[in-house]
């Protein structure tokens, strides 16, 4: 199934800039552009000319029609209108640009979507003749209506793949040729582009019979940014400001809502630190992986970065030194202790390649620097005194 | 015997000229690992760490005879190095490459798929048959010959585990990482019905994490097919939806890929769970000692 990818960490277009791509494969979309002002939203309205219009905050994240996100005005009121939109929080994105459209005359709403097909190693295509809500919603209420296909990426998709999934989804006949042709070409756009994901819903169809892209996602694998350069000009970071932190230092962070601050290297090492303290009985605040063969300056870095949350009360550093030397770590936790004004404790469990050093340097600090750092044995005793030192 | 990769196994590296790919193989020749040439375009006639470079993976295959390969060359080229091991003959790749875009790793997979190689990887820590052959980048060390298979998503967690089998006097026949993304090579199947049939490997450790549903199949796998025993290991209980947790194939989306769901379908299969890698490790010992 499709997933409402709201923070996954592929590079994510707002929805006009995923329009512009449509429109330029030849999928009619509403008339219609993006403004940065309620001025220039009064413009968009009147070059339009219908008498109805639809406000649309640009933001990356799903649910934004329930959080009172897109508005429906007149060529009157729009500017006015779009100023209480402006500016406004949804769902922890601020609105900053609205996409000001026509209204469209619905008569029937319906779905197309293509993402990645990890166990089949391929590109699933799922069609359905009812739309406008999450494809999981869909599959839920009406899985007669639903059609599913993988396509091995090395064949490529055939027509009478695009067949199979227009008879399976009960799209009306008279629709045929048109949603045929729609399912090819969004499979083009996902070939060309080397999306995860991208998605028409509602694909509406007016009551004079025409299909519109009334709403679109595109979602690029960022892995691939480096050769699909007009995407990667359209790139902007997501996330809450930490996370927006760490991206751009090349650390990968994800804040929680504990207050255990976490520190290990490698994503499967973090992770299993995280849930050790959830099985002492606390709550960590954030995951965070150094990586492999980290310098003593991306630690110091870490330590920075986890103690701006003001919930972190102690910070457990777990690692086990395989490319990751434990002498570079245990420099940048000192560099971090003597740099940065910090008054929160330490636990520190330091194993793998080079943790002789490693403790030697960390025990040489504490002679001097005594209650701040524990150096613990093993993951377990570390996450046992964190969640002690952290209170729950 | 082991799986993958032994004594007899004649690794080339793709890459070796660089910084990652010279690095590591010293490490791997150090272990042991019989490298018999190395892979970097225009390099040819050069030595590194007194392996002979070649220009194409075609004439060191023809030169060496070699039947396996590593790769260290930059994402952008990584899928490029895959196929040509593949045209070449090797029967083994290990590819450690973080990066990939995606499509390519599509691609990659059909291609090994196509002429039957072991593609393991990409972004995973290699494969280690400890005491015989190590292809990857893992701390060689901490390895000990014995008779427990492991396969893991996850490079660092595998360390760990392996330690502390280590460290109860215990050792592994081989440790193999299949990679933390999406589209990987060889999934925990693959390496499970190798495991099934190896006779060094009496018992196998999975260690898995959230994202996907790789885990309940090998977990249905373990149930019909495996007639040794399995213990698992999953990270990532307290990671939220939605969120990528380092891995690109480490996420919950739509409600599947849970820790929750993967721990419950494995241990349905009979495979015991351990909360900890240290439990992991005692649960091993406990299972080893039965038998």
């Amino acid at each position: 199934m499709l997933i409402d990818n709201k923070k996954g960490d592929s590079m994510k277009l707002y929805e006009y800039q995923a329009k512009q791509v449509f429109s330029s494969y030849g999928i009619k979309i509403p008339n219609g552009r993006v403004a940065f002002s309620p001025e220039d939203v009064d413009e968009v309205a009147k070059e339009i000319g219908s008498q109805e219009v639809v406000l649309k905050s640009q933001v990356l994240v799903g649910g934004r029609g329930k959080a009172g996100g897109i508005v429906m005005a007149n060529a009157g009121d729009s500017a006015s209108k779009s100023r209480e939109l402006f500016g406004k929080d949804i769902k922890g994105f601020k609105v900053e640009r609205i996409l000001v459209e026509e209204r469209l005359d619905i008569a029937k709403e319906m779905y197309v979507g293509i993402t990645l097909d990890r166990e089949k190693k391929g590109i699933v295509i799922l069609v359905s003749s009812v739309g406008g809500m999450d494809i999981e919603e869909i599959a839920a209420k009406y899985p007669d209506k639903i059609g599913k296909k993988t396509v091995n990426p090395v064949w490529s998709l055939w027509d009478y793949q695009v067949r199979e999934l227009l008879y399976e989804a009960g799209i009306p006949k008279e629709h045929f040729r048109d949603v045929f042709a729609i399912i090819k070409k969004l499979y083009n756009i996902f070939i060309r582009y080397e999306a995860e994901l991208t998605e028409i819903n509602p694909l509406v169809i007016t009551s004079d019979g025409k299909l519109y892209a009334a709403d679109g996602r595109l979602n690029i694998d960022d892995n691939a940014l480096y050769r699909q350069k007009e995407m990667a000009e359209l790139r902007e970071l997501t996330g809450s400001e930490l996370e927006r932190a760490a991206e751009s230092k090349g650390i990968n962070y994800v804040k929680l809502d504990g207050n255990i601050g976490v520190i290990a290297n490698g994503a499967g090492m973090s992770m299993a630190t995280m849930d050790l303290i959830y099985l002492e009985g606390g709550k960590p605040a954030n995951f965070l992986d150094i990586g492999g063969g980290a310098s003593s300056d991306l630690v110091k870095a870490s330590m920075e970065l986890i103690i701006k949350d003001p919930n972190v009360k102690v910070v457990f550093v777990n690692i086990f030194g395989g490319i990751t030397r434990c002498d570079l770590v245990a420099e940048g936790l000192v560099k971090a202790f003597s740099e940065i004004e910090m008054d929160i404790p330490v636990v520190l469990r330091l194993a793998g390649t080079n943790e002789e050093e490693g403790r030697r340097i960390i025990e040489n600090y504490m002679e001097k620097n005594p209650n701040k750092l524990f150096l613990v044995k093993t993951m377990e005793e570390g996450a046992k005194k964190a969640v002690e030192l952290g209170g729950v | 015997m082991a799986i993958i990769a032994d004594e007899n196994t004649k690794v080339i590296v793709q890459g070796i000229t660089g910084y990652q790919g010279s690095f590591h193989t010293e490490r791997m020749l150090k272990y042991g690992t019989k490298i018999v040439a190395g892979v970097t375009p225009g390099k040819a006639g050069t030595e590194v760490h007194g392996v002979p470079v070649y220009n194409t993976v075609k004439q060191a295959v023809n030169e060496t005879g070699a039947n396996a390969s590593v790769i260290f060359v930059p994402p952008a080229f990584a899928a490029d190095a895959v196929f040509e091991a593949v045209d070449a003959g090797i029967e083994v790749v290990v590819c450690i490459t973080e990066g990939i875009p995606v499509h390519d790793e599509l691609k990659m997979y059909w291609r090994a798929k196509q002429d039957d190689v072991i593609l393991i990887g990409p972004n995973c820590p290699g494969v280690i048959s400890p005491g015989k052959s190590h292809l990857g980048i893992m701390p060689a060390d901490i390895f000990k010959e014995g008779n427990v298979g492991i396969v893991s998503r996850s490079g660092t967690l595998t360390y760990q585990i392996a330690y502390n089998i280590s460290n109860l006097g215990l050792g592994q026949s081989t440790v193999v990482g299949i990679g933390g993304d999406r589209i990987i090579g060889s999934d925990f199947i693959d390496i499970l019905r190798m495991y099934e049939k190896d006779d060094q490997t009496e018992i196998v450790v999975l260690v898995g994490e959230i994202g996907g549903i790789d885990e309940e199949n090998a977990a249905e796998f373990i149930s019909t097919e495996m007639s040794k025993p399995v213990v698992g290991y999953i990270a990532g209980i307290t990671a939220p939806p939605g969120k990528r947790m380092g891995h690109a194939g480490a996420i919950i989306e739509g409600g599947k890929g849970t820790a929750e769901s993967k721990i419950k379908a494995l241990e349905k299969a009979g495979v015991e769970v351990g909360k900890t890698p240290m439990e992991v490790a005692e649960i091993v010992r406990a299972k080893l000692g039965q038998s």
